[in-house]
């Protein structure tokens, strides 16, 4: 019997376990309302809380010092405030993919992630945005990049690509935050009606605005919703765009490229799946949410790493053929010293990262192994930090005159720096999955009318598996 | 009783029921009513006789708004206010001002994507009688509820319950305003 069901719909549910909306709401309504956390939790956000500290150290000393204090120089003047600001910015798009693209796409197995990739986007590129401010030397006059009048009685280039990109990203996460918060407020008032203490009460009943599930609501809410992730799909696309033109736009060798802007884009969405996966594996074993994330969302995510991958690796193959179809001395050079010169292990350890190790997600074995899933995630996004060091060091270390040469070595404090926006970015997600519901509870509840009424036995457990074969009308 | 009604609402336990019962409504005669669902039914609002496209019209202006805001804050800073010759290239050098233009756009129409969401359907909103009626917290969790409004031409205390109630509600009460 059980074979029979496997047999039909080799696939398996969006949603397994015979819930009911009843269930579904409690189960993740209640993560928010209760006090009772796994104890993988506590432990992840102490530790998480320590980088938080680490962040705080290594901004208060950059303050007080100024960018000496990070391994930058001259030639090498971008070092990792730019890797982790392109690093940071690419995680966040593959939450706008899964919730704006996939919604276009009416894939119905974005409904289970969509809320906890666009939290990943918000805390993803909130960490971007503070390397380019700290890079930019004096971040109290940061204000300078924004178009507002002041007694320099200068105006921002409007012709460069780095003031493109201040506006790219703050419209990025400004419309982020307004998408994430539209997805909320069904969600608020589902947790206002259920919550049993006052304050939580009051909370959410503020958050909710007084929602109350009116069907003209819903008639609004549907069209705006369905808007924001119109626009979110070609801003996404824009941003890492834009990013990549902060360097194709210049004459630096490696970097002076028109394939740039898709090649980011496609990593970004690869490293930001990667992401995904990364958080979600653990999240979804520690509060048991093996329903509403089954294998079947994690053996697509995986999919969709592997196709991504395989952009990107076409990207690093058309940029070596450029090189040497320009017939241009300092192009060739370029590749020869990422293959041989100083920062090879970086380079070599980038292409087993990003090209050879994901390969074997082409077996459906291993897209089903859990643990395999999550290091092969972790690597991917080692992989794409190097990829983003390759980017930045081995093109600006040497370029056109041997007399300007040099070396970059990142210092304790980039160090610091870094991994303490990796403290702060998990600090906040599971702060995140602490105080908010992880997964859209009323797109969840839509998702299993939708499913019973194309498998109508679907809602009960133990349905015969004749039930499953039929066919949506 | 002396309490003005806001209308009678009748719960079922499920969309199609609703949905069901929603036209029966309106096959009936009845123009003002509202029905809450714990998700977006589809076919509901129509069901029930409204329509608006207001929405995608407030985002479409908005954007038009960000457009020309975008490009003419570029062209005065360009052109007007701070003209630079770079490299002999014209002030208005339009093709580089396209990104920032793409940006305010979608920028703008998000925002009225939002705003214009909320302030149509009258959010925030403090205070609204239909969530004094029994059961109404589970409208956002499990139950589907029809409320036929005390202002409605053919609305009737007796007549309008009776007629909820032959809908296959599980339960039908009165809402006070």
């Amino acid at each position: 019997m059980q074979q029979e069901i496997v047999q039909t719909e080799p696939a398996g549910r969006l949603i397994e376990g015979g819930h009911t909306y009843e269930s579904i709401t409690h189960k993740i309504g209640s993560v928010v309302l209760s006090y009772k956390h796994p104890r993988a939790w506590y432990i992840v956000t102490a530790i998480a809380a320590v980088g938080v500290f680490t962040l705080i150290t290594s901004i208060a000393w950059l303050l007080l010092r100024g960018v000496g204090i990070w391994g930058i120089n001259q030639p090498v003047g971008w070092g990792f405030a730019i890797i982790n600001f392109v690093w940071w910015i690419g995680i966040g798009h593959a939450g706008t993919l899964i919730s704006a693209i996939l919604l276009l796409l009416r894939q119905q197995w974005r409904t289970s992630i969509n809320r906890f990739a666009e939290a990943m986007t918000i805390f993803a590129v909130m960490c971007a945005g503070m390397f380019p401010l700290l890079h930019v030397g004096r971040p109290w006059v940061a204000y300078w990049l924004l178009p507002i009048p002041n007694w320099t009685g200068a105006w921002p280039q409007f012709r460069s690509p780095l003031i493109w990109d201040v506006f790219a990203v703050t419209t990025y996460f400004t419309v982020s935050l307004l998408f994430w918060f539209t997805g909320l407020i069904p969600d608020f008032a589902t947790l206002r009606d259920r919550a049993k203490k006052r304050i939580a009460q009051v909370i959410f009943g503020v958050l909710a605005m007084g929602w109350r599930n009116s069907a003209k609501h819903w008639h609004r809410y549907d069209a705006a919703y369905l808007l924001l992730a119109g626009l979110s799909t070609p801003l996404v696309v824009s941003v890492h765009s834009i990013v990549s033109l902060d360097f194709a736009v210049s004459l630096i060798p490696g970097w002076h490229t028109t394939i740039f802007p898709p090649y980011f884009v496609a990593g970004a969405i690869y490293s930001g799946f990667a992401m995904v996966l990364t958080l979600v594996i653990p999240i979804r074993a520690w509060y048991k949410m093996q329903d509403f994330l089954t294998m079947k969302h994690l053996d697509w995510m995986a999919k969709i790493m592997l196709a991504t991958g395989l952009i990107v690796f076409y990207g690093y193959i058309m940029e070596m053929f450029t090189a040497f179809y320009s017939a241009n001395q300092y192009e060739q050079y370029l590749v020869a010293n990422r293959f041989f010169g100083p920062y090879a292990p970086y380079f070599w350890a980038l292409l087993i990262c990003n090209g050879l190790i994901p390969q074997v997600l082409w077996s459906p074995k291993v897209r089903q192994n859990v643990v395999l899933l999550f290091i092969i995630a972790l690597i991917v996004n080692v992989g794409m930090w190097l990829e983003r060091f390759v980017i930045v060091v081995t093109s600006l270390h040497r370029d056109f005159l041997p007399s300007s040469w040099g070396m970059y070595y990142p210092t304790v404090w980039d160090w610091g720096l870094y991994l303490g926006t990796i403290g702060f970015f998990t600090f906040m997600m599971f702060l995140f999955v602490r105080f908010v519901p992880m997964i859209s509870i009323f797109e969840m509840r839509d998702l299993l009318h939708q499913t019973d009424r194309h498998h109508p036995a679907a809602a009960t457990a133990a349905a015969t598996p004749v039930a499953h074969t039929e066919v949506t009308p | 009783m002396s309490v003005p009604l806001h209308g009678i609402i009748a719960e079922y336990e499920s969309a199609e029921e609703l949905l069901h019962a929603a036209r029966r409504a309106r096959e009936a005669g009845y123009t003002q009513m509202d029905a809450y669902s714990p998700f977006p039914v589809h076919g509901l609002s129509e069901a029930i006789g409204f329509e608006d496209h207001k929405v995608p019209w407030v985002v479409f202006i908005s954007g038009v708004i960000g457009a020309i805001a975008g490009f003419s804050l570029q062209y005065y800073v360009s052109v007007i206010d701070y003209p630079l010759n770079v490299g002999g290239r014209p002030f208005l050098s339009w093709p580089s001002f396209i990104p920032v233009t793409f940006e305010t756009t979608v920028l703008f129409a998000a925002f009225g994507a939002f705003i214009g969401m909320l302030a149509l359907n009258g959010l925030p909103q403090p205070y609204h009688p239909v969530f004094n009626a029994p059961r109404f917290e589970r409208a956002s969790q499990d139950r589907f509820f029809l409320c036929i409004e005390a202002s409605d031409p053919l609305f009737d205390r007796v007549k309008t319950r009776q007629f909820l109630e032959n809908t296959g509600a599980r339960l039908v009460s009165e809402v006070e305003e």
